[in-house]
This record gives structure tokens, C-alpha cells and sequence, in this order.
């Protein structure tokens, strides 16, 4: 249903949902009302019978009933079971429901309780509880459809101008006193209501008989697991000038107090709408049919008590949108451009947008691909993208576009880095601190963890990095000097924020270096041990000894700081013929009896020179003689070959003839 | 009849034997001669009996050890020591020392006793390829001053050697020389990791941010954090940044007075950064002054590079920069923009680091000199500084017995120790591992071998913990 042209190289940052909830639009016949809670449309046609059409992104179903008079509301309870339907200013009827027999056919009610109170609205809040506000207060009341009573729970007196109310948060905010600016939130929880303090909003120039705070100017969302007010506020122009709106943030802490925390700035004036999308304030100005998109988490200007924020980007408007209508013929299809910021729109809260003309519900929805061309700030991009849902791909990519950019982007990209880090940190101690299960947090563990994830959605780790960017650097258009550059700027951030370096980006370092032939900036790195000790890095130094032969040193380093390589320190030492400092090694970490006799023989054999392999030899019949109290050779050390070569060297040349296989094998050389 | 008691440089001269085709033309074979003042007779004589020696040692080595090319390193006489080096082919550089000597007295009769022990032949030789170094980095190889496309002549060959060599030569120090001259090494700075890459990474950005920049070197204090040139050509470099430039810009800073900030006035911000080679001040228009040339990278391709050197604070950064570059001074003063803050900032994070760092060594504690030949790196706690300035914590006489085992340790073949025992109840010891050298130097009234020994496994285990070395 979406026009096809120009797909992906517009500017559009914002869309309407290409699959609208369509319904029959509003006539003189038929009436539609939505209900934000559950998400659903009515439409309800009179014609002596009453026809109710629901339609939401999960339910579609249609019933009948009987005309009892205009209706003023029309919502069903949070599970679908009852129907509440408002049709008077005192009193709210309910008739059961079930999806297998639909609408029950007694109706049951509830007038509320305040004298010459007047209903302004209800709402369900938990289960079966349903929330009356009236112009003298709130009533709280439980619906038992089993009996087909309601029973009172809670209510509160208080002069009630108008109600908003978020079904995320469970918060009504109430405007009470005589110009609207007095303002009462309550937190409503199974069976209670909470009071939070009072506060006022600033009345500003008001004219006599109006409200200073309109109901449409606020709306009320949950911001990063914060619960906030958003208002409009319209500042009159000075002399005459246009004056500019602006839009103002109160949040609510722990439930208890509510602090003006934000001020957006507009920088325009006429109407506005709202909508919070992926925690972004969206705001829609009809005049220029433009969007702005605030950010609050981004960084703004502080004036000690409030932060003031700018768009994030320059206004566009929303992404042009066509219905596919039915053509001439059954199978054809038209596409009919809509008109978008009609003054037609109804926008409710959290990202919807209903055109009660054309019947169509759609949800706003980002466009972050689009959004990444606006924003030119790559720092504050990456830290925007961090915030964002199903982000993760946008922001490698953006950080692969900038690690491409190089050597240019090297300026910005240790701040890009440590941004990253910081969050991988934080989820790194998150994991570990649900992994050992510190009992400290139980009694806030949910609160916490949950604001925390909030904070920052997309994580990207070491792994992230490496698959996706670090080992993928074009070999044609990225000098490997630069590849280094990126990779010990990865490293150093990693550092800072004290996260473990992954062998694998070692190896990448310590390749790309010897790809480059940059030895001497290896060799530094390592002796500044940047590149963490592993056995295997170690292994990969001693196969670079052809090229840089100080990678031997560096490799036996490593080996010796490892501190259980002794085996292999013999070994290299063993193969470079270093015979005796490999016997004075493995003498020094006390490992002498268990090395194998064989592996120093053939050794010294291979070495050709008789006085170190006397040597050895004497030093390995010493050993027997410790160990089994015979110089002999045990069977399992298959030493057979050696006491050969020995007897050659030694007794053979004594006697004169060549070998006396029969002789004592501990008999003592001339040499001895 | 006054005894000499100091080293001299007697001659110092530079010849090029195939100059001279046919007999009467011996005065194209010099290419340099100090003393300048020598007759020309005289140079000839001298050049020719060095010539003379070098040939017949040649013939002679070529003889008894079959390896063609190798020559006779020193002569030693009764008065002199003569030192020979063939830096480039057919190009010889001859350096004559002249042996202190005492007047003694025996029978009632004076006579001259020479002190052949005090002067060490590997050291001197150390300076005479040194000197060349130095000339090289500075002035280019004689092969490429005689390639030049421009001018390149023998004339322009010879100019160079005596601009260079009359100013180079008296500076010598010869007296003050030992052990440290024959290594050639570089100090590095003990420092963590997380600092280290912080180092790195600035430079990096330094690399990236200009283009003209080729390599980079940072230092602080005399010791090395990072190098990115070679270190054959880092060991030239840094040994004239320690021993000559940094003593001279400390020298002329003390002179101006106060610390010198960078800044104009006093309300925009300030930085303690500084252009040690380039121009004195950023906001004078006085010129990009004094700025050295460099030669480096003769193993692949030789280039020119202006050194620019940089410093803040304790800190000092070197910049090779592209000799082909226009407008200096605008790079100068985005260079010290860019610098001056950043670097500022950096020093004060090594400063904290290197001050966790900080060992007190006792004075009676044994005193030690490392070094490994693979990345050049000494570490000595005999010598104060690095400026050769005889700031040594023991006496010539050991200095010596070290340098005579570092060419004993050169016949071992993978690992060995070598301890001698002085009468003045000094040990030194010098062990041979992993291709590193370390020397122990102790002085123990009536100490044993085992104590020794002792000893120095105590201090390798204490000092070189984190390397292979048995």
C-alpha cells in the first residue's frame, strides 16, 4: 500500500505503517471512537439496531445491540470480557462479553457516587477495576461480571477540569483549579490509588474563561522507564511577532514527585501534535506539515535546573503515503495519495495517528536509515543509535562507514569507542552481577536492571567489532598502517574501561603488523604488554622468527610470564640446540625428574658434539641413580639408541673397536 | 714534564684510496683531515701509512681465515690506538687517540709509562662509527651526497665533512665515554599499558591528522615511551636529542627564565608546549628559524625528513616530517594548536603514572646495567643520566672491566656468566641470556662466590622478572 517511487533514497525519517487498520469512516450514521488502552476502534452505526465494529491491530470482530440513546464512550475491559459503555454524564453500563458468545444481554450499571457530579471519562486500569473521572473527583471501582455487580474501591475528592491518562504508567494526571494549571497525578495500582505531590504548571498570559493548560497540549508517556508529562506550551509573539511554542518535559521520580526536566524548543508557533515513538518526541506542526524529533537523553544545554533541547534533525515531513483503493475492475488497483497532516488527524499517544474521514488508523513508525544522513554529528549519532530499537545494524554500519573514513575520522573515533564501551561495560557488570546473583539487589534488582537496559539498548562487543568491521577493513582503500591506527584506538578504549582484550584482536594486531612489516611497533607493543600473554600468541611469535628474529626473545618472554609453560620453554630452547640453559631452566622451576631423558639425548646427539652429550648423559645417569639407584636407563624411557651412541663414543673409542654391546652400561668414561 | 691524564683525539681523517690512480695525485684520496692545520705532507704520510695497514691487514685476514672483506679494526702502538672503519666501500675513516700517559721515576731516572688499560679500543671504536652515524642521519651517506642530482661532487662531499666535522669533532668526549657508547641504546620508560596506548594513540592521531607527518617519537624525560622509525635510525636520533639538542633547549630555557607560556594574552587558554626545532614562538613572525634535516631508513629506501621536535612539560615529541612540504609555518602553527593542549594533557597521565613507577634504589644496594641488543634497550642504575657527563656511581677502572666482558660474552653462544673480582673488593658480574647482557657491579668486603651469586639471581629476579632470562 506504500508508493514505490524513490525507495530508499529519500530523507523521509518518519512513515506511517503500511498496513492501516481500516474502518468505516465517520457519517452521519456512524459514530467512531477509539479506546488507547486496548488499541481499538468502534464504529458504531445506528439504525434502530446499534452495529459495533472493533477493529484493532489484534482484534476484528463485530456484534449488535440494542439502541439505548447516543453513545459518549465505548471501551471494553483490559481482557475483553466486559463492555463499558458510557451514554449519560452519571452513570457508566456494562454487559458481559465472550468471544465465543459475544455480547451477554443484560446490561448492569454504575452512576457514580459524587452529588451532581458529571462523568468526564473512565478508563480500565487493572483486570476488572474501572477508573470513573468525574469534574468532583475520581472513583475507583471493581466489576464482578460473574454477579453482574460493581463494588466501590477508592475515590478521591477534587475539582477535575479534564483527565489524561497513560495506560503504560498507570497515571492520571487531573487539571483542577480555576485556570487548569493546578495539576494532581495519581498512580493507580490494583484496588488503590496514590497520590504524587501537587505541582503547577506555569499559567502563563491567559484569557479569561479559558484554561491556562489545554487537554489536547498534553500527553503523558514513558521516556527511557521514566514516566513523563509532555506539554505544549504556546508562548503569545512579543509586539506582535509570531510567538514560538515549546514543549515541556516533567518526569516522575520514584512515583512521588514530578520535576520539569526538559524544555524542547519549536521555534515555530501554530497546532502541534504529539506522538513518542522508540522513547523520541515526535512533534508535528500542521502549519509546514513537517516532524521534528527530540531526543532528551542527547546531550543539551543545561540552565542548572532544566535541560533545553533542539531537534535533532531539520523538520521533514513524514514519508508520502498512498491507499491502494479498488479501480475499475475488480482486480485493479489505484494508488490514492493520502493527505497527510490533515486537519482530519487525530494523534493519540504512545505513535498513533487516526484519519476518522478516510477510516484509517496507522501507527508512526522511524525510519533510522534516513535519520542517520540527517544527523551530522557522528558522535552524537552513535550515542543516538546506542538508544535506539532494532538499531543494531544501522549502528555498525555507521560505525563501519566511519572507520572507513579514516585517517580523518580518527578524531572522533576514540570518543565513538568509548561510548560503545562504556555501555559494554555496564553490561558486562550487569551479566556478572546476575550471574553470581549478589543478594544485595534482590528487594530493587527489577527496578534496576530494567532502567539500566532501558538506558542503552544496543550493545556492541568485542565480537561485534571484530566480525563485522575490525577483520573486514577493504584491503584496497584502507592502509594497513590506518588498520592499525583503528585497532589500538579499539584497544585503548577497551583498556580504559577495563574490559578484557579478546585473544582474537590480538592476533589481528599482532598479523596486521607483520603484514606491514611494522616489527619495531610490535616489539613495543609487547614490551609494553599491550598484547595480553596467551600460549598461543606465544606460538604464533616463535613462526614469526624467519621474518623478525627478536620474536623468538619475545616469545620465550611470554612463555616465562605465563608462568605453566615449562614444557614448551624447554622445547624452544631444546630446538634451538640450547641444550645445557634448557637443563639449567627446567633444574631452576624444579621440574628435572619429570622431563623426558630422550628428548635432551637426541638433543645433544643431533648436536654432534661428544662433551655436550657426555654431559648430558652423565647429568641423566645421575638422575637414574637418584631416582631408581641405578645409573641404568629405565625401559619406558627409551634410551636404548643413546646408551648405544654413548658406548660408541666413548667405550668404543677407548677399546679401540667399534661397539661392545654386552658392557656395563654404568661403567665410567675416560672422560669422566 | 707533565703527565697527561686524559685521552686525546690526535688525528681524524677520511680517505677515499681509489681517488688516487697514479702516484703524485695521494692529495685526492683525503676527503677530510683534523687537525685542520696538518701540512698536506703530512696528511699524505698519515693516510698513507693507515692505508698501508689496512691493506696488508686485509691480505693477511684474507690468508688465515678465508673471509674476504674483513679488515683490521684497531692498531694499537706504543703512544696511540688507531681506530679503522669503512663505513661505505673504499671509504675509510681513520681515528688516532693519543694514550695518557704518567712520568715515573725508577733508579733515578724519568720515564714515560703509558696507560694502555685506560683506553678501551671497542669504545673508541663505538665513537668512530658513531661519528658517522651522526654525519649520515644529518648530511646523508657520502654515496648519496655523491649521487646528489643536483651538485653531487666530490667538492660538495668534502664541504659537507668539514661544516660537519669541524663542529662535530671537538664535542667528542672521549674521556667520558665507555660501555654505553658500544651499546648504543635507548632508554624506554616503565610505564602500564592502558598510558602506553594512550601514547600510541595520540601519536596515531598526530600520524593521521597530518599527512606530512611521517613518523613520530615520543619521550619523556631522556627515556623512550614510543618510537616509529627503526631502531638503527632511533639509536642515531636519540642519542643527539639526549646528548646534544634536549641539554641545549633545557640550557636556553633556564636562561629565558620563567616557564614559557605559550600564549598571547592571558585570557585564551594556555599550554606548555613549545617547538624545540622550528620557530621560537608561534605569534612572531621570525621565521621557521633553525629546522635539522634528517636521513633515515638506509635498510629500504632512504629519505630526508625535517625532524621537528616538540615539547611540553617534560615530555617530547618528534615529527619526521616531508622535506617536500610548503608552507611550513602554517603547518607549524596547526601543529601547535593541535599539540599544545593535547599534549599538555598527556604528560600530566604519564607524570602520574611514572611517579607509581618510582623505585629508590639504596646506594649500597649492588648497581646493574642491562641491555638487549634486539630492541636496543639499556637500563643502568651506575649511570645518573644519559648525557655522558661522568655521572657514574663507580669507577672508570670497572667501567672498563665491563666493557672487556661484553666482548668476552660475545664468544658465548647462546647463554653464559663471567664474574671477576677487582683488588679494590669490586665483583662484576656479566651474564649472557636470551640475547640480553646484564651486569652486576657490587663492591663486598670478603664476600664469596656463592654470596655473589646469591646476589645477582636475587637482583635478576627482582629486575627481570617478566622476561626469559637464566
Amino acid at each position: 500500500m506504500e508508493s514505490t517511487s524513490s525507495e530508499g533514497n529519500d530523507d523521509y525519517y518518519l512513515e506511517l505503517s503500511p498496513d492501516p487498520v481500516r474502518f468505516e469512516s465517520i457519517s452521519p450514521l456512524t459514530n467512531v471512537f477509539f479506546d488507547d488502552t486496548n488499541k481499538q476502534v468502534f464504529a458504531v452505526r445506528s439504525e434502530g439496531v446499534i452495529g459495533v465494529l472493533v477493529k484493532g491491530p489484534e482484534h476484528n470482530l463485530n456484534f449488535r445491540m440494542e439502541d439505548k440513546g447516543p453513545i459518549i464512550s465505548i471501551k471494553f475491559s483490559l481482557d475483553m470480557n466486559i463492555l463499558a459503555i458510557q451514554r449519560t454524564n452519571t452513570s457508566v453500563e456494562f454487559i458481559n462479553y465472550s468471544s465465543a458468545s459475544g455480547l451477554d444481554n443484560v446490561e448492569y450499571s454504575q452512576t457514580c457516587k459524587g452529588k451532581n457530579a458529571s462523568i468526564l471519562g473512565f478508563v480500565w486500569t487493572h483486570s476488572n477495576e474501572i477508573l470513573f473521572v468525574t469534574d468532583h473527583g475520581v472513583e475507583l471501582f471493581l466489576v464482578v461480571p460473574e454477579k453482574r455487580t460493581v463494588k466501590a474501591l477508592k475515590s478521591l475528592s477534587l475539582g477535575v477540569n479534564w483527565f489524561v491518562f497513560c495506560p503504560q504508567s498507570y497515571l492520571v494526571l487531573l487539571s483542577s483549579g480555576t485556570i487548569g494549571n493546578q495539576m494532581q497525578a495519581l498512580h493507580i495500582t490494583p484496588g488503590n490509588l496514590h497520590k504524587l505531590t501537587k505541582f503547577e504548571m506555569e499559567a502563563g498570559a491567559t484569557k479569561p474563561g479559558k484554561l491556562a493548560v489545554s487537554e489536547r497540549d498534553v500527553a503523558l508517556a514513558v521516556l527511557y522507564g521514566t514516566p513523563s508529562i509532555i506539554v505544549l506550551r504556546h508562548q503569545p509573539g512579543i509586539n506582535r511577532s509570531l510567538g514560538t511554542a515549546q514543549v515541556y518535559v516533567y518526569t516522575v521520580h520514584k512515583m512521588l514527585t514530578i520535576k520539569k526536566s526538559h524544555i524542547l524548543k519549536l521555534d515555530t508557533s501554530g497546532r502541534f501534535a504529539i506522538n513518542v515513538i522508540d522513547n523520541l518526541i515526535i512533534v508535528h506542526h500542521q502549519a509546514s506539515e513537517t516532524s521534528m524529533i527530540f531526543d532528551i537523553k542527547l546531550p543539551g544545554v543545561s540552565d542548572g535546573t532544566v535541560m533545553h533541547h533542539t531537534s535533532i534533525a531539520a523538520p521533514k515531513p513524514i514519508r508520502p503515503y498512498s491507499l491502494k483503493v479498488p479501480g475499475t475492475t475488480l482486480l485493479e488497483q489505484l494508488s490514492q495519495p493520502c493527505l497527510l497532516y490533515s486537519p482530519g488527524w487525530v494523534v493519540f499517544q504512545p505513535n498513533i495517528i487516526i484519519d476518522a474521514k478516510l477510516g484509517c488508523l496507522w501507527f508512526v513508525k522511524l525510519r533510522l536509515e534516513s535519520l542517520v544522513k540527517l544527523i551530522p554529528d557522528k558522535v552524537l549519532l552513535v550515542e543516538f543509535l546506542m538508544q535506539r530499537n532494532d538499531s543494531k545494524q544501522v549502528l555498525m554500519q555507521v560505525v563501519k562507514e566511519n572507520v572507513t573514513q579514516l585517517p580523518s575520522s580518527l578524531l572522533y573515533m576514540s570518543t565513538i569507542f568509548d561510548k560503545l564501551n562504556t555501555v559494554y561495560r555496564n553490561h558486562l557488570e550487569n551479566e556478572l552481577q546476575s550471574q553470581m546473583g549478589t543478594p544485595l539487589q534482590i528487594g530493587s534488582k527489577g527496578v534496576a536492571t530494567v532502567s539500566e537496559n532501558i538506558k542503552y539498548k544496543q550493545i556492541i562487543d568485542q565480537s561485534d567489532m571484530y566480525t563485522y568491521i575490525l577483520s573486514k577493513f577493504p584491503e584496497d582503500t584502507t592502509e594497513p598502517k590506518m588498520v592499525v591506527w583503528i585497532l589500538l584506538e579499539y584497544i585503548r578504549s577497551l583498556a580504559d574501561h577495563d574490559i578484557p582484550v579478546q585473544h582474537y584482536l590480538h592476533e589481528l594486531v599482532i598479523t596486521t603488523l607483520v603484514h606491514r612489516k611494522a616489527y619495531y611497533q610490535l616489539h613495543q607493543l609487547l614490551q609494553y604488554h599491550v598484547v595480553a600473554d596467551s600460549k598461543p600468541l606465544a606460538c604464533l611469535l616463535l613462526s614469526l622468527e624467519s621474518l623478525y628474529p627478536a620474536a623468538h626473545q619475545l616469545a620465550l618472554d611470554m612463555l616465562k610470564r605465563l608462568g605453566n609453560a615449562h614444557e614448551e620453554i624447554m622445547e624452544v630452547l631444546l630446538s634451538k640446540g640450547h641444550i645445557l640453559p634448557a637443563l639449567r631452566y627446567v633444574r631452576s622451576v624444579g621440574i628435572i625428574d619429570q622431563v623426558s631423558a630422550r628428548k635432551f639425548l637426541e638433543a645433544a646427539k643431533t648436536s654432534n658434539d661428544p662433551k655436550l652429550f657426555h654431559s648430558v648423559y652423565k647429568f641423566f645417569e645421575n638422575r637414574n641413580l637418584r631416582l631408581h639407584n641405578t645409573t641404568a636407563f629405565t625401559r619406558g624411557e627409551h634410551c636404548q639408541t643413546y646408551v648405544q651412541h654413548f658406548k660408541y663414543l666413548f667405550q668404543g673409542t677407548d677399546n679401540g673397536c667399534n661397539s661392545d654391546t654386552n658392557s656395563n652400561v654404568s661403567t665410567m668414561s675416560s672422560f669422566g | 714534564m707533565t703527565s697527561k691524564t686524559e685521552i686525546t683525539l690526535e688525528h681524524f681523517y677520511i680517505f677515499n684510496g681509489t681517488y688516487a690512480k697514479k702516484e703524485g695525485e695521494e692529495e685526492k684520496k683525503i676527503l677530510y683531515y683534523y687537525p685542520v692545520s696538518t701540512d698536506s705532507e703530512t696528511q699524505i704520510k698519515n693516510i698513507g701509512l693507515g692505508e698501508a695497514i689496512i691493506k696488508f691487514t686485509h691480505f693477511l685476514l684474507i690468508d688465515r681465515s678465508f673471509s674476504p672483506g674483513q679488515t683490521c679494526d684497531y692498531c694499537h702502538t706504543h703512544k696511540t690506538r688507531q681506530i679503522y672503519f669503512e663505513p661505505e666501500p673504499d671509504f675509510w675513516m681513520v681515528m688516532i687517540v693519543g694514550i695518557p700517559y704518567l712520568w715515573k721515576t725508577k733508579d733515578d731516572t724519568e720515564y714515560i709509562e703509558y696507560q694502555h688499560d685506560e683506553v678501551s679500543s671497542s669504545v673508541c671504536q663505538a665513537i668512530l662509527k658513531q661519528t658517522y652515524a651522526m654525519f649520515k642521519l644529518f648530511m646523508g651517506s657520502f654515496n648519496t651526497i655523491l649521487n646528489d642530482p643536483d651538485c653531487g661532487s666530490v667538492l660538495l662531499l668534502k664541504h659537507k665533512l668539514d661544516h660537519f666535522y669541524s663542529r662535530y669533532l671537538p664535542s667528542l668526549k672521549l674521556n667520558n665515554s665507555d660501555i654505553l657508547d658500544v651499546f648504543q641504546g635507548l632508554q624506554f620508560l616503565p610505564l602500564d599499558k592502558t598510558t602506553f596506548l594512550h601514547v600510541q594513540c595520540f601519536m596515531n592521531l598526530v600520524e593521521a591528522m597530518f599527512s606530512q607527518v611521517k613518523y613520530t617519537a615520543f619521550l619523556y624525560n631522556d627515556q623512550l615511551v614510543w618510537s616509529g622509525l627503526e631502531p638503527q635510525d632511533m639509536q642515531v636520533v636519540y642519542n643527539y636529542l639526549v646528548s646534544t639538542l634536549l641539554p641545549a633547549h633545557l640550557e636556553t630555557e633556564l636562561h629565558g627564565g620563567s616557564m614559557p607560556r605559550n600564549s598571547p594574552s592571558p585570557f585564551t587558554t594556555s599550554h606548555y608546549g613549545k617547538f624545540v626545532t622550528g620557530p621560537s614562538s608561534i605569534n612572531e613572525p621570525s621565521g621557521i628559524g633553525k629546522l635539522p634535516k634528517v636521513f633515515i631508513n638506509y635498510s629500504t629506501t632512504p629519505v630526508s625528513l625535517y625532524l621537528v621536535v616538540y615539547r611540553a612539560l617534560s615530555a617530547t615529541i618528534c615529527l619526521f616530517v616531508d622535506s617536500k612540504t610548503s608552507l611550513l609555518m602554517d603547518l607549524f602553527k596547526s601543529l601547535d594548536t593541535f599539540l599544545g593542549p593535547q599534549l599538555t594533557t598527556l604528560v600530566s597521565l604519564v607524570a602520574e603514572q611514572c611517579s607509581k613507577h618510582v623505585s629508590f634504589s639504596a646506594e649500597s644496594c649492588p648497581k646493574y646495567l642491562y641491555f638487549n641488543k634486539l630492541n636496543l634497550a639499556y637500563k643502568s642504575t651506575i649511570h645518573l643520566d644519559n648525557r655522558r657527563c661522568s655521572n657514574v656511581l663507580t669507577t672508570p677502572e670497572v667501567l672498563r672491566i665491563i666493557t672487556d666482558i661484553n666482548n668476552d660474552t660475545k664468544k658465548f653462544k647462546e647463554a653464559g656468566e663471567i664474574v671477576i673480582k677487582t683488588m679494590s673488593e669490586y665483583w662484576v658480574v656479566g651474564k649472557l641470556s636470551n640475547l640480553r647482557e646484564f651486569f652486576v657491579v657490587t663492591q663486598q668486603k670478603n664476600a664469596n662466590l656463592i654470596e655473589i651469586d646469591d646476589e645477582v639471581r636475587r637482583l635478576c629476579d627482582q629486575q627481570l622478572k617478566s622476561i626469559f632470562f637464566h
